[in-house]
């Protein structure tokens, strides 16, 4: 029996050249539900995709799924069917057999006008049926896209949590001795492929951060001598100072809406405030005033709320956690743990705030719930510090200096689940992007 | 004032020529390495220079951990770059404020600028025109000793008093 793929919604003109035609998922038996303590990976069968470009397609598709730590890919050679016809149901005995609960078959061929044309089912295995099926068009350059855009797909299906695969990473490529390290930005997609530099290396940047339209990027970089805030097009490469003022400005981010970037501003007195500077009108706005070191501000997903960090609570400059309005209103420590607290950044779901915690000699990236409650955390060692939230609240990325140098790590929140990501030099300060489109 | 004697009476100048020692053997070679500054060498650093600064002067003081307050021992070598600035009044200063890697980049960005702060501050308070005063925080990004130990934090918990080159 043979099914054809339905085109019941055509999402219109995605950028990058990728298009996709969408159908109707079958009811789903399948699910794995991420939200309970204790995931077991669900295995899953990924033949080889047909065509020419069809395996290297499958192997994205599948190391995607592998290192969410929720699927556990089974070893083509237990495969008791050989797919021939990816359109075809599969004999699902045949993957019974060997305990897979989805199947992924797909194809990748050349159409007329030279883009590549990808399809894939998702079979459930046990219950008997396709549950997925969709074909995305795009051109030579965003193979590696349409791979992960089929891995979203296949984890939103089965979890019902977005993906948060088809999705890029900024950070700070670092090369060189440790007293003269040369620091430059770079921008690459979440696996690690297709990296490329957006600075020379000439001056110290640091902090990238990615805007929610994904095309620019805010970063703090000593180029003009003086440590300050910038701008940065992704694609055009121009690059524009934000706001005048006298002092070093730094630890920028976006707001959720994109119009603005928070960021501390250094007061002559040797204090840090923190401002937000409207992009379009460049007026500037102060939220906090205080004889401390205010920085790290980070608003939560609506933009009705901050969390910084800051030492204004006495002791010998002990950095805890803060929560204040958007406008600077009403600022309350939420940090209670017992060790120094800093690089707060609240989730794109709004449920949790990241942090990195000094506790015992050691640094551990940790959550904890945006009233401070329920402090979980997730990875500890001698050096490590800076995450950032996958899109979907579900992973967070940040640096591990084990020694030598930082690296990427990646790490779910079960904290079980811990992944390198891997990079050519020494890497740090990784911000991921939103999904791309 | 001989350069040993200034050597030996001040336990500032000898952390300094430890660190410098370190950064020298961590780097294949550095303008500030021991040799260069001619800590090993014969002839005393012509009055006046850059090298009499750094050398007979002593050019950084250190702070405790997560700390801005100047110590004793940094105001005394504080004191004797205000008297030596104060005579020799052609230099422009950047004093640059370092913090060691026990804390998250951007926090140590801001303690940096505190130190510098504070190291200025002090200038001013014996007599340095704050015109003559500029600041920049390194944050933990230019250590200049780098293994992983206290020894090492220690040596990069500091504010460097650079001359920035003659003014008027």
């Amino acid at each position: 029996m043979k099914f054809i793929l339905k085109p019941l919604l055509m999402v219109a003109a995605m950028a990058m050249g990728i298009n996709a035609v969408v159908t109707l998922p079958a009811r789903a038996t399948l699910e794995l539900n991420v939200n309970k303590g204790n995931v077991e990976p669900m295995p899953i069968a990924i033949p080889d995709f047909q065509g020419g470009l069809g395996p290297q397609i499958s192997e994205i598709v599948t190391a995607d799924l592998k290192r969410s730590g929720l699927f556990a890919p089974i070893d083509k050679a237990a495969f008791v069917e050989k797919i021939a016809n990816p359109d075809a149901q599969p004999r699902f005995d045949d993957w019974k057999v060997i305990n897979a609960q989805a199947l992924v078959t797909g194809s990748v061929s050349k159409e007329a006008d030279g883009r590549i044309r990808a399809q894939y089912r998702l079979w459930d295995i046990f219950g008997n049926q396709q549950m997925a099926g969709e074909q995305f068009f795009a051109n030579d350059a965003n193979q590696r896209r349409v791979a992960h855009i089929i891995a979203d797909a296949i984890y939103e299906k089965i979890t019902g949590e977005k993906g948060y695969f088809d999705t890029r990473v900024v950070f700070v490529d670092e090369s060189g001795a440790k007293n003269a390290r040369k620091k430059r930005l770079a921008i690459m997609d979440q696996d690690g492929a297709n990296v490329r530099y957006l600075s020379d290396g000439r001056a110290i940047v640091l902090t990238p951060r990615f805007s929610p339209n994904r095309q620019e990027i805010t970063y703090m970089s000593y180029e003009s001598g003086q440590p300050k805030v910038y701008l940065l097009q992704i694609e055009t490469g121009q690059r524009e100072l934000v706001g005048n003022f006298p002092g070093m400005t730094f630890a920028p981010r976006f707001s959720p809406d994109g119009q603005k970037v928070i960021m501390s501003l250094l007061r002559d007195d040797g204090n840090s405030n923190i401002f937000a500077m409207d992009l379009r009108s460049r007026s500037t706005t102060r939220l906090t005033d205080s004889t401390a070191i205010d920085t790290s501000p980070s608003y939560s997903p609506d933009g009705s709320q901050v969390v910084f960090t800051s030492d204004r609570g006495g002791g010998s400059g002990r950095s805890q956690i803060y929560v204040m309005g958007g406008d600077g209103s009403n600022p309350h420590r939420i940090s209670f743990g017992d060790g120094v607290y800093s690089t707060p950044v609240w989730s794109p779901r709004g449920d949790l705030i990241a942090f990195t915690k000094q506790s015992g000699g050691e640094f551990q990236i940790g959550v904890m719930k945006t009233d401070g409650s329920g402090e979980r955390i997730l990875s500890s060692g001698f050096q490590q510090e800076g995450p950032t939230w996958a899109p979907n609240g579900r992973v967070l990325m940040f640096f591990r200096d084990s020694g030598g140098g930082p690296k990427l790590v990646s790490v779910d929140l079960t904290g079980r689940n811990e992944q390198p990501i891997p990079t050519a030099n020494y890497a740090s300060d990784p911000a991921w992007s939103p999904l791309l489109e | 004032m001989g350069r040993i004697a200034a050597l030996t009476r001040n336990p500032a100048m000898i952390a300094l020529v430890a660190a410098l020692a370190i950064t020298g053997c961590a780097s294949k070679k550095t303008p500030n390495s021991a040799a260069d500054l001619g800590l090993n060498g014969a002839g005393a650093a012509t009055p006046g220079s850059a090298q009499d600064f750094t050398v007979n002067i002593g050019d950084r003081i250190f702070f405790d951990t997560d700390s801005s307050s100047i110590r004793a021992d940094a105001q005394t070598t504080l004191g004797r770059q205000a008297q030596w600035l104060n005579q020799y009044r052609q230099y422009a200063i950047v004093i640059e404020g370092h913090a060691d890697e026990r804390g998250t980049r951007e926090y140590n960005l801001a303690l940096g600028a505190r130190r510098a702060a504070a190291t200025r501050d002090f200038l001013v308070s014996k007599g340095v025109a704050a015109n003559r005063l500029k600041t920049i925080s390194y944050g933990k990004e230019r250590p200049v000793a780098v293994c992983d130990d206290i020894s090492c934090w220690s040596q990069n918990r500091r504010a460097v008093t650079t001359l920035s080159g003659a003014g008027s």
